[in-house]
C-alpha cells in the first residue's frame, strides 16, 4: 500500500511537472503571429499519418531510417508496456494485463523484447555515429557543447531504460521458472531468457533485481518525460502536430504580406480604403515574436538532425549559413524570451533580438532560397520561412540590403528589370 | 540568322480585334540577357513551328517582381505584380507559357493571392505537351545519337513546384545517352543563383556554388548540360568556363536542344 502511495505521489508529480513546462512551451509559441492553418483538414491528417507516423522523408539516407524505425517502434509499441507498468503501481498488482490477455500476452511480450533489443542496437551505433565515425552530419558551428550532451544523454538514458526493461523481464523469468509466489507464468521472454545465466540464483536476490529495475524503469520512463521539453527530443510530441500543420503550398510560394498589399493598393488606386492594422507590427520579423506560431512550432520540434544543413549548398561551400543553426536559434531565443516572462513580466525588454544577436546578417544573405532544407526536414520544418522574414525585416524596416541589391530595387523600380537597360529595349530580341 | 522573326504583342493583336491562345511571358533574362535571348527566340521558333497562337508583352512586359521578394522587399514585389496583373488582366490573358522557373513560380503561385488568376506553365511542360501530343518530334535536324546529356534540375521548377519529368521528356526522345547526376531531381543542388544571389556577390565561403555544382557534372563526362532556367545556364557556363571545358562541355536549354533536334 505504502508503495502504490509512493507510486501515485511519483507519477503525478512528474505529469504536473510535464503540464507545466508543455502550458509555457504553448504558451512561447503563441507568443508568434497569426497564421491560418485550419484549412484542408484531410490533407493536413494525410500529410501527418505520412510524414510523421509513415516516416516517409526518412527513407532517402537508409541507414538511418531503418535504425530511427526501431528506436520510433519501440517508442510506440513499448508504451503499452508502460500503461501496463503503470496500473500495476497504481494498483499494487503484478502483471495485470496477463490474465485478460492470455495468449497475446505472450506474443506482446515476446515482441517488446525484440524492439527492446533492436532499440538497443540502434542507439549503441547512434552513439557511434555521433561520437566515434564522427559523421559530418552532427557537426558544425552550432553544434556546440549543450547539443552534443543533450544528444548522448537521450542515447544513455534509452540504453538504460532498455537494458533495466530486458533485466526486470530476466528476473522475472527466472522468479516463474523457479514457481516463485506472486510471479505467476505470464509471457515469453525471447531476448531476457540470455541473460538467465548472469542473474543470482536466490529467490530474494531476484526479487530485488526485478523489483529495482521495474522502479529504476519506471521512474526513468517520467524523469525522461520532463527532461523532453528541455531537450530536441521534444520532438517526438512536436513532431505530429508539426506535420499536421505543414506547408501545404508549393515550395516556391512565398507568403504575400497583407499588411504590404493594403499600402501598395493605397499608392496605386487612391480611392482604396485600407483595412485597419494592428498598431506596432513590423515588416518582416527582427525577433521572434514577429515571426509567426508556425515557425516557432518548427523551432521546438527541430531535433537538430542536420539533414537541412548538410543539403544547404550555401553551407557547403563554406558560408556561415546553416539552416539548422536558425531552427536552434530561433528556439534558444524564444526559450529566452519565455524565461524573461516568467521572471520580469510581460512586457519586459531585454535588448536583445533574434537577428545579430542570434543570426547574423551575413548568414541570411548566403541564402539561395533553393528549398533543398525545407525538402530534407522530416518533419516538414520550414528554415526558409524564417530567413525570408528576416530579410524582409532588414529590407523594409532598416533599409539595410546589400548594396548590390539595392541596386537591383532601383533598377526593378525604373527600368522594370532587374539590371539596368531600357524598358523600350524589351523586345530588341526580336530584331537580331 | 540575322533576321527579325515577326512576333506579335498584345498591343497589336488587340488593336485588330484578335487574342492569342496563349501568351509567351518572356522575362527579364530572356528580353536582356544575350544568352537567353537566343533561348527565348528558339521558343518562339518551336512555337511558330507547331503553328501556335501566341503573343508577347513586349515593352508592355516588366519584372515579376521575384528577385526582389526574394530579397525581402516586399513593397516592390507587389508594385510590380499588381502592376503586372492590371496589364495582364487589361488583355483579358488566360493561359501563360514562361521562359524562366522564376516567372512561372511567381505569377503561379503568388499572384492569385494578388488577384491575377492565370493557367501557367513553363516552356518545358509546353514542349512535354506537344511532345505527347505528337505536334513536336525529334527529327530534321542535329542527331544527339551517342551523345551524354545529364539534366540539371532549376529549384524553381523543381523541388519549388515538383515539375521533373516535363524537361526530361525533351531528352527522353532524342535517343541521347541521359545520365543523371547523383544530387538530382527532390535532391537536386541548387545552382547558386536563387534567391537573388544573381544580383549579388555570394557571402564568404571556400568555394562557388555553381563550382560544387558544375564539377559534379562534369564527373558524368557528359556532352551536353542541359537545364530550363536562364539562372541556371549562366551559372552553369561559368562553371564550364571555369574549367576550361566549353569546348568538349555545351551547356543548353531545353528549347535549344528541341530546336536543333528538329532542325528549325
Amino acid at each position: 500500500m505504502v508503495l502504490q502511495v509512493i507510486f501515485l505521489i511519483i507519477a503525478a508529480a512528474s505529469i504536473a511537472l510535464f503540464t507545466k513546462n508543455i502550458r509555457k512551451i504553448i504558451r512561447n509559441i503563441n507568443l508568434g503571429r497569426d497564421i491560418d492553418r485550419s484549412d484542408r483538414p484531410l490533407d493536413r491528417l494525410i500529410t501527418m499519418l505520412k510524414v510523421a507516423f509513415g516516416q516517409s522523408k526518412m527513407g532517402k539516407r537508409p541507414i538511418a531510417a531503418i535504425l530511427h524505425l526501431f528506436v520510433y517502434l519501440g517508442f510506440v509499441i513499448i508504451n503499452l508496456e508502460v500503461l501496463e507498468i503503470i496500473l500495476d503501481g497504481l494498483l499494487g498488482t503484478h502483471r495485470i494485463f496477463a490474465a485478460p490477455l492470455g495468449g497475446l500476452y505472450n506474443v506482446l511480450i515476446a515482441s517488446f523484447e525484440i524492439l527492446a533489443a533492436l532499440v538497443l542496437l540502434a542507439v549503441v551505433v547512434f552513439y557511434a555515429r555521433r561520437n566515434i565515425i564522427n559523421l559530418k552530419r552532427f557537426k558544425g558551428v552550432e553544434m556546440t557543447n549543450w547539443p552534443k550532451t543533450d544528444a548522448n544523454i537521450i542515447l544513455i538514458v534509452e540504453v538504460f531504460l532498455m537494458s533495466a526493461f530486458l533485466l526486470m523481464n530476466a528476473a522475472d523469468y527466472k522468479l516463474q521458472l523457479a514457481g516463485a509466489s506472486n510471479y505467476i507464468q505470464a509471457g515469453t521472454f525471447p531476448i531476457s531468457s540470455y541473460l538467465l545465466p548472469i542473474l543470482p540464483d536466490s529467490q530474494s536476490a531476484l526479487i530485488a533485481i526485478e523489483r529495482f529495475c521495474w522502479w529504476f524503469h519506471i521512474i526513468g520512463i517520467f524523469a525522461f518525460l520532463n527532461y523532453l521539453p528541455y531537450s530536441k527530443h521534444f520532438h517526438i510530441v512536436l513532431a505530429f502536430p508539426n506535420t499536421y500543420y505543414s506547408n501545404l503550398e508549393p515550395k516556391g510560394e512565398l507568403s504575400n504580406m497583407a499588411s504590404v498589399s493594403n499600402e501598395v493598393k493605397a499608392m496605386l488606386d487612391p480611392s482604396f480604403v485600407p483595412e485597419p492594422v494592428a498598431e506596432g507590427t513590423r515588416f518582416g520579423a527582427k525577433d521572434v515574436s514577429d515571426l509567426t506560431w508556425k515557425n516557432l512550432m518548427d523551432a521546438y520540434t527541430c531535433t537538430e538532425c542536420g539533414r537541412c544543413t548538410s543539403v544547404c549548398p550555401a553551407n557547403m561551400t563554406g558560408k556561415l549559413l546553416s539552416p539548422r543553426k536558425i531552427m536552434m536559434d530561433t528556439r534558444d531565443r524564444l526559450v529566452e524570451v519565455g524565461n524573461n516572462i516568467d521572471k520580469h513580466g510581460k512586457d519586459h525588454q531585454d535588448g536583445k533580438s533574434l537577428l545579430d544577436d542570434y543570426i547574423s546578417r551575413e548568414e541570411i544573405w548566403a541564402c539561395t532560397s533553393c528549398n533543398a532544407c525545407t525538402d530534407a526536414c522530416p518533419v516538414n520544418i520550414d528554415p526558409l520561412a524564417i530567413i525570408v522574414e528576416l530579410r524582409r525585416f532588414s529590407v523594409m524596416e532598416e533599409a539595410q540590403a546589400p548594396t548590390s541589391l539595392n541596386n537591383m530595387f532601383s533598377n526593378i523600380e525604373n527600368n522594370g528589370a532587374p539590371w539596368k537597360y531600357s524598358p523600350a529595349d524589351r523586345a530588341n530580341w526580336t530584331k537580331m | 540568322m540575322e533576321q527579325t522573326i515577326k512576333i506579335p504583342t498584345m498591343a497589336e493583336m488587340a488593336a485588330k480585334g484578335e487574342s492569342p491562345d496563349i501568351l509567351f511571358w518572356v522575362g527579364c533574362a530572356g528580353s536582356f540577357d544575350e544568352r537567353a535571348q537566343k533561348i527565348t527566340r528558339d521558343i518562339c521558333k518551336i512555337l511558330n513551328h507547331v503553328g501556335m497562337n501566341f503573343a508577347i508583352l513586349g515593352t508592355e512586359e516588366s519584372c515579376t517582381g521575384d528577385p526582389a521578394k526574394r530579397a525581402g522587399n516586399e513593397f516592390l514585389f507587389q508594385m510590380q505584380a499588381m502592376t503586372n496583373i492590371q496589364v495582364l488582366d487589361g488583355y483579358d490573358i488566360k493561359k501563360i507559357v514562361t521562359g524562366c522557373p522564376h516567372c512561372f513560380n511567381t505569377i503561379k503561385n503568388e499572384y492569385p493571392g494578388l488577384g491575377g488568376n492565370y493557367e501557367v506553365i513553363h516552356h518545358s511542360q509546353l514542349i512535354q505537351q506537344l511532345i505527347d501530343e505528337g505536334k513536336l518530334k525529334a527529327e530534321g535536324g542535329e542527331s544527339f545519337k551517342g551523345k551524354k546529356i545529364t539534366f540539371h534540375d532549376p529549384c524553381y521548377l523543381g523541388r519549388a513546384n515538383g515539375v521533373y519529368e516535363a524537361p526530361r521528356k525533351a531528352l527522353e526522345i532524342l535517343d541521347a545517352e541521359l545520365v543523371e547526376m547523383k544530387r538530382c531531381k527532390s535532391n537536386g543542388l541548387c545552382c547558386g543563383a536563387g534567391g537573388a544571389q544573381m544580383f549579388k556577390e555570394p557571402e564568404k565561403g571556400n568555394k562557388d556554388i555553381n563550382i560544387e555544382r558544375i564539377d559534379e557534372a562534369l564527373a558524368l563526362k557528359p556532352n551536353i548540360v542541359a537545364s530550363s532556367c536562364p539562372f541556371c545556364m549562366t551559372m552553369l557556363s561559368d562553371g564550364v568556363k571555369n574549367f576550361n571545358q566549353e569546348k568538349e562541355v555545351s551547356v543548353l536549354d531545353i528549347a535549344e536542344i528541341t530546336v536543333k533536334a528538329n532542325g528549325l
